[in-house]
């Protein structure tokens, strides 16, 4: 059992967890993922490792309600156990590769979508305590979906806060403020790592191919074990079929198939799916495993 | 209970019929008296040929002997002096091209079904709680095995007999591997049978710690540094599922018969109460002919749709147990044999609607001694299909050679191991089942684990006495 040391929620359906796994603390990197499992009965979801403690042994978790399980898990408290924690999968971020030296030369812009801010925060922070200052985009729907505001704007250079409806800061999508921020402010950037749903992947990877900006994605397909086992999260990427869960999760935005990896997403979604398992479960279920990824 | 000697001794099974629509097992086994019938049957060979077809060598003559007297528990003790799964074995080994295979009896008229005589001596010793014992003395020494399939649980409950202190690293979130993640419930009970048999290599006093990943989680220089491990079985199984590299095959719809088999079988998703989805499918393909081809097939059957194998070369060529073909005809799975897809036909929304195949002729043996297939010419022709599910074997996980110093692999990225003892490159670090041979079957990897027990003994008795 993997005990839960702190419970939070962060918005409507996104809840922030601290979750004591020994291991996976000791040798995670950012960038990648762990597996968790409610109980006998929930499903193996995969989520962005969104921080770690390695002294206290635990790792933090951000996951957005999408089905059965990631509901059940929202309703867990401080005190309370995974049955199942595993990790830490895939491969850690290319910035992970890079010396000091190098990075303290690079001008990163990290752009956030929804919940995808959680992953984004200990990548920006870890720059920010080795002296590396990088700006951030946060896309939020809408301001009460907005989570980790404070925490990011202690570690980014600049941060930029746009919601889709206005109801906060700048109105409009990220894309616009990466726009505004290349060809208007001139600002030039060697790296941009893009983190959020898929679609915003997708628009942002468009348009900094237009920039020739090069541009990382961490990709959240559906997955079952996370060890290269069963292949369901294969995404075709530069025209090769890959797995996401150990050639991945991040990827060359501007070589991953995105209308393609869209798609396979729908694939526990479809209206008959749904009615299926709205009738056994009592509750609309898109078997998308959960939280972020 | 009168027999003719030529015949087996028919075994109970559940209606076809019936079958077909639950996961139940298939194959109700023998009572006692059918046990001892057909235990009657043997000739008790003093140069005994089944036991050199047995990868475990386990003593046949004298098990079934003991069965034809009605001693059941001396029965099992004779077969867990050398093997720990006997439930397992007696249910998945293709018993015909090993023991039975060899069987005098065989010449004329049938082989002894020493399968199913093991399946019962084992069902009897659990329904009796029959366990073996754990060593009264340890030898202080630190074995690592990684993996709980068949290879690692065979290779760990043989080091515990001998005094090591064993611990199992399991990647997933229940131990078994593929005895609870790609065998089905209806040819291997899971609560009833597999977890009896885990248990019991955890009586003789093994350990298992799930959800740790080698080459991940922790690798294996950490263990021998860092956490005291003296050595290192490796039995992390095959690995990463295969596809045909044809058109259409990311398309929403297409399996690898990992992910089908694990969503029913480790996950259950073929049980409402389980959170986890499966899209079994209306109008199914499955392509391979393999024993994970039939076990695809007929859990798709089960969870209701249509289901055609399709397979490049002929029936007698299928490499699944021939109990398994004969099955899966008899609950109403199709056949496509001599057929080879060239692409998968995917509508506009990324979903398949069919699949392009042409027709194959058999013409010279290859290296695997099998006619290959040769394809005819304008033979091409479409099948109507919503599911497609590959299963075409698996290529090795990088995830522990790539991570482990001085370990080395052959072409196939599968690891070098020693058929006798299972030794590796990296001294104090051993290696079994299918993560040395390639995806094979669940008595061989067992085999290898036995052959490593005894080269890591050998290996830590050599080093300090």
């Amino acid at each position: 059992m993997y005990k839960i040391l702190k419970a939070e929620k962060l918005a409507d359906n996104i809840y922030l967890m601290d979750v004591e796994a020994k291991r996976v603390a000791k040798s995670c990197m950012p960038g990648q993922f762990v597996i968790v499992k409610i109980d006998e009965k929930g499903e193996r979801i995969p989520l962005t490792i969104c921080d770690y403690d390695r002294e206290k042994g635990t790792i933090t978790i951000v996951f957005q309600i999408v089905g059965a399980s990631t509901a059940r898990m929202s309703k867990l408290k401080a005190g309370d156990s995974f049955r199942d924690f595993t990790g830490p999968l895939g491969r850690p971020s290319e910035l992970c590769d890079k010396s000091l030296e190098e990075l303290k030369k690079m001008k990163i812009l990290f752009v956030a979508g929804g919940v995808g801010t959680a992953p984004v925060y200990p990548q920006v922070k870890w720059l920010k305590e080795n002296g590396v200052d990088a700006d951030v985009i946060v896309g939020s729907k809408t301001y009460d979906l907005l989570i980790l505001e404070k925490e990011m704007e202690a570690v980014a250079g600049n941060l930029y806060v746009t919601t889709d409806d206005g109801s906060y800061k700048r109105k409009g999508m990220v894309t616009e403020v990466i726009k505004d921020l290349v060809t208007n402010e001139g600002k030039k950037y060697d790296v941009c790592i893009a983190i959020g749903p898929m679609i915003m992947m997708k628009f942002v990877c468009l348009l900094t191919k237009d920039l020739d900006l090069p541009t990382v994605v961490s990709l959240n397909p559906i997955m079952v074990d996370g060890t290269g086992m069963c292949g369901a999260c294969r995404v075709t990427v530069g025209g090769e079929v890959k797995f996401a869960c150990v050639d991945g999760p991040e990827f060359d935005g501007h070589k991953v198939d995105f209308d393609q990896a869209m798609k396979r997403q729908q694939l526990y979604k479809t209206e008959e799916g749904r009615a299926f398992l709205r009738q056994q479960e009592g509750d609309t279920h898109h078997g998308n495993c959960g939280g972020d990824k | 209970m009168e027999t003719d000697v030529l015949k087996r001794v028919p075994i109970a099974e559940q209606d076809p019929k019936v079958r077909a629509a639950n996961f139940d097992e298939v194959c109700l086994g023998y009572n006692s008296e059918e046990a001892v019938a057909e235990a009657g049957r043997c000739l008790n060979c003093k140069n005994a040929r089944c036991i050199q077809g047995c990868p475990v060598a386990i003593n046949i003559p004298e098990f079934i002997h003991e069965v034809k007297e009605g001693n059941f528990e001396k029965a099992s003790r004779i077969i867990s002096e050398a093997s720990s799964l006997p439930a397992v074995c007696g249910r998945v080994c293709p018993q015909e091209s090993q023991c039975e295979g060899q069987c005098i009896r065989g010449i004329k008229g049938d082989p002894v079904s020493i399968g199913k005589l093991e399946r019962f001596v084992a069902d009897w010793a659990r329904e009796n709680n029959i366990k073996p014992k754990a060593p009264e003395e340890k030898n202080g020494k630190k074995v690592a095995v990684i993996g709980s399939g068949p290879a690692g649980l065979t290779c760990a409950g043989e080091l515990a007999k001998k005094g090591y202190d064993v611990t199992i690293f399991e990647a997933l979130h229940e131990p078994g591997g593929v005895l609870v993640y790609g065998i089905p419930e209806f040819r291997l009970p899971k609560q009833a049978v597999v977890a009896p048999e885990i248990e019991n290599v955890k009586a003789l006093g093994v350990k298992i710690e799930t959800n740790v990943i080698i080459g991940k989680s922790t690798t294996i220089d950490e263990l021998m540094e860092e956490e005291g491990f003296d050595a290192v079985f490796i039995g992390s199984g095959a690995g990463l599922p295969r596809f045909m590299g044809i058109p259409g095959e990311t398309a929403n719809g297409v399996f690898s018969a990992n992910e089908y088999l694990t969503r029913s079988n480790l996950m259950k998703a073929f049980d409402e109460d389980y959170d986890t989805p499966i899209k079994p499918g209306k109008k199914v393909a499955v392509v391979g002919g393999g024993n994970v081809a039939m076990d695809a097939a007929r859990t798709a059957l089960r969870l209701g749709a249509d289901v055609t194998i399709v397979y490049r070369r002929s029936e007698s060529e299928l490499p699944a147990r021939v109990e398994e073909v004969h099955h899966a005809k008899e609950e109403g799975i199709k056949f496509n044999l001599l057929t080879n897809p060239t692409e998968i036909l995917v509508d506009e929304n990324g979903w398949v609607k069919g699949m392009k195949c042409v027709r194959m002729e058999l013409g010279e043996p290859d290296e695997s001694g099998r006619r290959s297939p040769v394809v005819i010419p304008d033979s091409e022709f479409e099948m109507e299909l919503d599911t497609v599910i590959m299963s075409l074997g698996t290529s090795p996980n990088p995830l522990i050679s790539s991570t482990t110093k001085g370990l080395d692999v052959n072409k196939r990225k599968c690891i070098v191991a020693s058929e006798d003892n299972g030794m590796t490159s990296k001294s104090g670090v051993y290696a079994g089942g299918d993560a040395v041979t390639g995806a094979a079957t669940v008595i061989l990897a067992m085999g290898a684990g036995k052959a490593a027990a005894k080269g890591i003994d050998e290996y830590l008795n050599g080093n300090d006495r």
